[in-house]
């Protein structure tokens, strides 16, 4: 039998806990997916209907690429939105273009039901063993976590930085040695080291910084090609980004019922996908009295449209500014920047007003 | 001699440039046509802009730069200001109205509204994704109805009962447009009908969960057609108003913020003389693939951008003078 060569589309930097998880715990060989580039979209846009959502093409494009890289098992996950119907579309797709790989569609997995879900995922890797997934687990969860808590400093103050590219170095080879971690004991310890690492790097941060909070749609806020490097481009001005939704706070521990009860005064009804977080999200900001807030989402989010009109409720209300971004397969930088030099040119006179 | 200060705003479709002395009045003005070309559509502005500053004795000591071409216009004319339009319109637009609230500007291929309380801009919104409602639209409109841009207010103003026609996209008003013609819609009332759409369009997608509040001042191209201010006036119930120099508030806006930011940096007009160009290329460093627009004068680089790592930064020799 062919060896089991799997991956799954490439999503900010969680294709290392990623791996740890297919390696150790479903016993097969991990191809790490390229990285997205606009040679992605390329792909996926050539591929895919047009008037589906930028995410599906990313992750076509990088499914394409990932079978180049020598990819012979797929996996794609459901979802509350249109996401629940990538897989079969994706299956289809790679099929008429010709590629034999093995897909694993996850969506099928209606039940939630933690033995279903298993069976579902055997899919993978027949000979997989519960034992070896069962010891693998919390090591590949709290690897997600720790990622996710790196970042989120990352984002407070790279912007700040004395010397240019030391977040960026530091993060990079803390992602490195995390490939190497095969246990809980190792993982503390390598997210121990950097974190001290992180926490001394040398920052100019003023008292009283501009803060953004980010918002919005799951794959464009995580992936940062498909959002033009948003955080990137805020921090280069010097701005603290703040950003809630990531794997740890949706997948792992997402607060459900401590959103619903916070939003209830701008919606009563339990939402779909990520609008309830998005609005849980803008309110908390909002509350905080953060200087700005950015919504972004691909084109045609029916979950990110419908909190938008809410959204502009919480502006009214708190007098917050939000700046509305949607993304497609457009590759130009110009119309992104205009808008993000005029949100700051608008916060930083509102700030010093308000002094 | 003087100082004055330069203000150029290169938009899609067209390019704006105004010369304001110390007291800020406007010296010179100009506006034509991109063409596709902002660096040969600069050099005729250029060129215009010299002709009727001939005799006083002004000198240049700053150029801004705004518009979508702004950055690439910045490295040509040695720019100490390179600002996004929204915030140079919204400072053209308050040194002119001080009291002003809300901006709406409507230029060829984008749209905004501004909204200002005391002085400040607190809120903006910009077109984002699709032309429709622009002036780019009306003119292709005009093309197909076979009228001048210019007359097209003046047409809209015979009507007495415009056209009703869908404003939600440019592809469907157009489809409208055609069928309301074939089943015998008079022309006026098609015209006025436009202007109702590029309004309605405006109010629904960039003006979407915005209070307007008076005073409104209307800039942009598209304020020079009589018949969509009259539209506005209609939708919001509100006196709108258009400055003369309506066309030219971000170019005047932007050349404010040159003088107010006192680098100075004396510009002569013989750039129009010297030869610009920009190569553009894909990076190979890395599978990003950026695309690296490197701008030359007489063989020169003088500016470089598009890269999104250090690898791709491109090393330039200082510019000579």
């Amino acid at each position: 039998m062919e060896e089991i060569k799997a991956s799954y589309p490439q999503l900010g930097n969680y294709c290392t806990p990623l791996e740890l998880l297919f390696t150790e715990g479903f016993d097969v060989k991990y191809i790490v997916p390229p990285p997205i580039t606009k040679k992605t979209l390329a792909l996926g846009s050539r591929y895919s209907p047009d008037y589906v959502c930028a995410p599906f093409k990313y992750h076509l494009g990088n499914f394409i690429e990932t079978i180049e890289a020598g990819a012979n098992t797929l996996v794609q996950t459901g979802g509350v939105c249109r996401l629940q119907y990538y897989g079969e579309l994706h299956e289809q797709i790679l099929q008429d273009l010709g590629y034999r790989v093995h897909f694993v569609n996850m969506s099928k997995v209606q039940d939630t039901n933690p033995l279903t879900f298993y069976n579902g995922l055997k899919e993978i890797n027949p000979q997989m063993s519960l034992q070896k997934i069962g010891r693998i687990l919390p090591v590949v969860l709290k690897m997600f976590e720790y990622i996710d808590e790196a970042e989120n400093f990352i984002r407070k103050n790279i912007g700040f930085e004395s010397s240019k590219g030391a977040f960026e170095k530091v993060h990079a080879a803390f992602l490195g040695d995390l490939r190497t971690v095969r246990n809980k004991k190792e993982l503390k310890s390598t997210y121990r080291d950097y974190m001290k690492l992180f926490k001394g790097i040398e920052i100019n941060k003023p008292t009283d910084p501009l803060k953004v909070g980010i918002v919005g749609e799951y794959y464009t806020i995580m992936e940062p090609f498909s959002n033009h490097y948003l955080e990137k481009e805020l921090a280069r001005m010097g701005i603290v980004v703040d950003r809630w939704m990531n794997v740890t706070n949706t997948l792992i521990h997402y607060p459900k019922k401590q959103i619903q009860k916070q939003i209830k005064d701008y919606a009563e009804y339990p939402w779909v996908a990520t609008s309830m977080a998005t609005i849980d999200r803008a309110l908390e900001f909002a509350r905080k009295g953060y200087d700005g807030i950015i919504h972004v989402k691909s084109f045609g989010c029916t979950p990110e449209i419908d909190a938008m009109p809410i959204l502009q409720n919480i502006s009214k209300d708190y007098k917050i500014p939000i700046l509305y971004f949607t993304f497609d397969t457009q590759t130009s930088e110009t119309g992104v920047n205009t808008r993000l030099e005029a949100f700051y040119d608008m916060i930083i006179m509102r700030k010093e007003t308000k002094k | 001699m003087s100082k004055a200060y330069l203000g150029i705003d290169i938009g899609s479709i067209s390019t704006k440039g105004v010369i304001i002395d110390e007291n800020n009045n406007i010296k010179a003005s100009e506006y034509l046509w991109t063409e596709g070309d902002p660096l040969k559509a600069v050099k005729r502005l250029l060129s215009a802009l010299k002709l009727q500053l001939a005799d006083s004795q002004q000198r240049i000591v700053a150029v801004g730069t705004t518009g979508s071409a702004r950055k690439l216009i910045g490295a040509m004319t040695g720019a100490t200001v390179v600002k996004n339009e929204i915030t140079a319109h919204a400072i053209g637009a308050m040194s002119v109205h001080p009291d002003v609230r809300t901006i709406i500007e409507i230029g060829g291929q984008d749209s905004k509204i501004i909204l200002i309380e005391n002085g400040i801009v607190i809120d903006y919104a910009m077109n984002t994704l699709c032309a429709a409602g622009t002036g780019a639209f009306l003119s292709s409109q005009a093309q197909r109805l076979h009228i001048n841009i210019e007359d097209f207010g003046k047409i809209a103003l015979q009507s007495t009962k415009p056209t009703p026609i869908a404003a939600r996209c440019t592809v469907f008003a157009e489809s409208d447009l055609v069928h309301k013609a074939q089943i015998g819609h008079k022309k006026e009332d098609i015209v006025a009908g436009l202007c109702q759409a590029v309004v309605a369009n405006y109010l629904n997608n960039v003006g979407k969960g915005k209070k307007i509040i008076s005073p409104v001042v209307f800039q942009g191209g598209v304020s020079k057609n009589i018949g969509v201010i009259k539209a506005f006036e209609e939708l919001l119930g509100m006196q709108v108003t258009v400055d003369p120099n309506s066309h030219l508030t971000g170019a005047l806006g932007v050349a404010l913020l040159a003088k107010k930011s006192r680098v100075e940096k004396d510009f002569f007009f013989d750039i129009t003389d010297i030869e610009f160009k920009t190569v553009g290329y894909d990076c190979k460093k890395c599978s990003n693939n950026c695309e690296i627009i490197c701008i030359y004068k007489e063989n020169k680089i003088i500016d470089a951008w598009g890269n999104k790592c250090e690898n791709g930064a491109i090393t330039k020799s200082q510019p000579h003078d």
